[in-house]
């Protein structure tokens, strides 16, 4: 597990755009240039970059500090410091980073922000997160509240409210950090490169429908996502970035490839096709990929790879309405998606990509994910007729990574494939 | 009515788990609705405007046992939406017709889809109230949201809600709440004479009843409890924060007071003390309900706190208002806005002076001895060394 992954062109140049936006970051105080903290989902990347403000987010950071195997150790800090052993795992990452020293992958310090843009999609912790982050930052604070669709779909009042916020709290209050006048034009101009970026990403994920898969739409996912849901949506490397991917995965297509693995071989024995729902385990990213692909096992849809925007039902950024594309941007998210669509959506995806059921991977710190996803799993076994499964880690608390449970767990549940697929019993049961 | 014959009644309402007051209350007359809620805050001027009885449906406490409800959940989330579920599956709350699940966390947000799901014939709706707090933008949302609110009531009873219909009703809860918050202060003021296990079943009762017949209640528990002759006790006076949404089992409450403490200030059950000041009942009605909640609400987690250097000052003020002499942050476990608050709270706690000492609890928690000692230690701490 040591050994140095295998790369591909495409995750190479992903590498060096975040190295480059960490030393942005880090630098701040040398270029002048202003800091901000938010949120991956329903990030305004496009926004900020209309007042030259480096793009900081702290879930990133989280997750870089857990690939690193570093956040096990800033947890129980902030565990010392009076944050209950019961809360978001990301959030004690980063305030336990802040009081060891608060030192970003480049090996600088990170700088504080200087606004922290709250926008608050899907997910009750962000608005707690950066209230507790202000309190140590002391700078000021830009809530964007988006309502949750909690009737299974968006309304006129909901997008009123974020473009009132965006008019009257958010643009006044960049304008007022950065000392840039908002350009309206300029903002057209970023979302035209997102919907650009958009189309081919939804594009390389659709792919997971091909036999083999050319993709693996969980581990690989988060590679494919990168960009899109971080600093670089709204971009001109974002947009050559996903180019570059479209045509590695066509290249596996075209030579009937599957992904390639970290050890560098293609996966091309794909036994089982899964759906996945929930994030990925960050601490053991490696041990718990190779899991699925030493069974055979390939991710051909996720809903991870929608939590910064569902871009596979048809959204996309619209530089004629800016402000309302931002708006349904932000309501779209998949956790700001009710139950019900949410159990559309996975039934969908395992019909649609002919998986051989859904795994869920519950993760203990998130119950904007996790709540409900036993009534999730019921639910779409019921549907599709295919066999559900339930494991259960954590996004960066190693102590939550239980391999042998794991493995187990997802031994039983290929088990329990291949015995349906042999018509050995017509009851689906959860591993 | 006798002190202990008001507790008695109430407190047989919140044992009640079939709910039997409000069957009653719907079989009493044909076309009659209710409306369940979820903690932490329901607008129940615009139910009872509907016709509907408003019932305040907060867990299954600690007297049932949940067997179906561990099946929906992850061993890692908190009871009340477990027992919640086990009231649905059970058929404790078959005659309900309409659920609202508001705002509180990611948990009952989800639980409000899982309803949708498991109970396709209730009129179910997550009520998600504004966190921006100015008039003319989270204003302006609520009060659209409200509106919604109020076609769907009428969806669900089949008659039109009138803004009369809606003055009369906000008259009614303002003298409810009025009437709640002589009730706290009286319980500040001679905690004594309305120990906090007396007035919490009043309270809770008084969600799952009539308005009026609360309002009654409420005056006529003042009237009984200001004339009976209880001792003064040698206790602290402290004030309860983290307790908004799954609720404590009586027993906990009893046991704090038993180690030696009044408590002059809670948290619990918040939703008829949620907005501060009368409602105005002139004008229109829906702008009225909605800008008294961006204006005159309390502060709790589950709200955002706009201003920087403001979290916890609320709470500073109410424990200073009612001369509270410690806090006890007692929050469910796995509670997300709860525990993800208390260090902010707690420290502004401590820069205020204000000692504290935190626990957590479910509302099914049976083991009372290590509540009584931490919190009789707290109460000695108090009396040594504050």
């Amino acid at each position: 597990m040591s050994t140095e992954a295998a790369k591909e062109p495409s995750m190479l140049m992903q590498k060096e755009m975040i190295a480059r936006n960490y030393e942005a970051i880090t630098s701040k105080h040398e270029t002048g240039r202003k800091v901000s903290s938010t949120f991956v989902p329903g990030n305004l990347n496009e926004l900020l970059m209309c007042f030259d403000i480096v793009n900081n987010l702290p879930e990133i950071n989280a997750i870089q500090a857990g690939m690193r195997k570093a956040s096990g150790g800033y947890i129980m800090e902030a565990e010392k410091s009076g944050h209950s052993e019961d809360v978001c795992t990301y959030v004690k990452a980063d305030i336990g980073q802040m009081s060891k020293g608060n030192i970003a992958p480049n090996g600088k310090p990170y700088p504080d922000p200087d606004v922290l843009m709250l926008s608050y999609t899907g997910c009750y912790t962000f608005m707690k997160w950066f209230e507790l982050l202000r309190e140590q930052y002391k700078c000021p604070t830009l809530m964007l509240h988006v309502p949750y669709e909690g009737d299974g779909h968006s309304t006129k009042n909901m997008r009123d409210y974020i473009v009132k916020q965006l008019k009257e709290v958010v643009i006044p209050g960049l304008e007022e950090v950065s000392g840039v006048k908002f350009d309206i034009d300029r903002l057209r101009g970023y979302l035209k490169n997102s919907a650009k970026a958009e189309d081919d990403l939804v594009w390389c994920l659709e792919q997971g429908k091909h036999k083999p898969s050319p993709i693996d739409a969980y581990f690989g996912g988060v590679y494919y996502i990168g960009p899109i849901f971080t600093a670089f949506r709204g971009t001109e490397d974002a947009v050559k970035y996903y180019e570059m991917l479209r045509a590695e995965v066509q290249g596996r297509i075209d030579r009937k490839e599957g992904p390639l693995t970290p050890e560098g071989t293609s996966f091309n024995d794909q036994k089982y096709r899964l759906v996945v729902e929930g994030p990925p385990n960050w601490t053991h990213f490696r041990e718990f990929w190779k899991m699925f692909y030493d069974e055979g096992a390939v991710v051909v849809a996720s809903s991870y790879t929608k939590v910064g925007g569902m871009y596979d039902l048809g959204f996309r950024h619209d530089p004629d309405n800016p402000l309302e594309s931002l708006a349904d941007y932000c309501l779209g998210c998949y956790t700001n998606r009710n139950l019900p669509t949410r159990v559309d959506i996975l039934a969908k995806y395992v019909e649609e990509y002919e998986a051989d059921g859904l795994l869920i991977n519950s993760i203990k710190s998130c119950n904007s994910f996790s709540a409900g996803q036993l009534m999730i799993m019921k639910e779409v076994e019921r549907r599709t007729g295919k066999p559900g499964a339930f494991i259960e880690t954590d996004l960066v608390d190693p102590r939550y990574f239980s391999a042998a449970n794991v493995k187990n767990r997802l031994e039983s549940y290929f088990q329990m494939i291949e015995q349906k697929r042999r018509g050995g019993g017509s009851k689906t049961v959860a591993a | 009515m006798a002190v202990a014959d008001i507790v008695k009644r109430c407190q047989d309402m919140y044992e009640d788990l079939n709910f039997t007051y409000a069957r009653e209350w719907k079989a009493a007359k044909a076309g009659r609705k209710v409306v369940g809620f979820l903690p932490v805050y329901a607008p129940m001027e615009m139910i009872h405007a509907a016709g509907c009885l408003p019932l305040g449906i907060f867990g299954g406490g600690d007297q049932m046992e949940v067997i179906h409800g561990d099946a929906y959940y992850q061993s890692y989330i908190c009871r009340i939406p477990r027992s919640t579920i086990e009231l649905g599956v059970t058929g404790r709350v078959d005659f309900v017709d309409g659920m609202i699940f508001p705002f509180v966390c990611d948990v009952i947000r989800n639980l409000s889809g899982i309803w949708k799901m498991m109970f396709p014939n209730v009129w179910s709706k997550f009520f998600d109230t504004p966190q921006n707090f100015d008039p003319s933008i989270g204003g302006d949302y609520y009060a659209v949201e409200l509106q919604e609110l109020r076609e769907g009531l009428e969806q669900l009873t089949g008659r039109k809600i009138t803004d009369d219909d809606i003055r009369r009703s906000i008259s009614l809860y303002n003298e409810n709440r009025r009437l709640v918050r002589e009730v706290y202060a009286f319980r500040a003021k001679e905690p004594w004479k309305a120990p906090t296990s007396e007035v919490y079943v009043l309270m809770r009762a008084g969600l799952m009843m009539d308005v009026e017949e609360h309002n009654q209640l409420l005056k006529d528990y003042m009237a009984a409890a200001a004339a009976e002759d209880r001792p003064k006790r040698d206790n602290v006076r402290i004030a309860i924060y983290g307790s908004f949404c799954e609720q404590p089992p009586l027993n906990l409450i009893k046991s704090i007071e038993m180690a030696g403490c009044y408590v002059v200030e809670d948290d619990y059950s918040l939703v008829n003390r949620f907005i501060t000041e009368d409602v105005p009942v002139d004008g229109d009605p829906v702008r009225n309900l909605a800008m008294s909640f961006i204006t005159h609400s309390v502060e709790t987690s589950c709200k955002y706190v706009p201003k920087l250097g403001e979290k916890g000052k609320y709470h500073v003020a109410q424990v200073k208002q009612c001369g509270a002499e410690g806090v006890i942050y007692a929050t469910p476990s796995f509670c997300d806005p709860a525990l993800l608050d208390r260090p902010m709270i707690c420290s502004a706690l401590t820069e205020a002076k204000i000692p504290y000492i935190s626990f957590k609890y479910a509302e099914n928690s049976g083991q009372m001895q290590p509540i009584r000692e931490q919190a009789g230690t707290f109460a000695d701490s108090i009396k040594l060394w504050s």
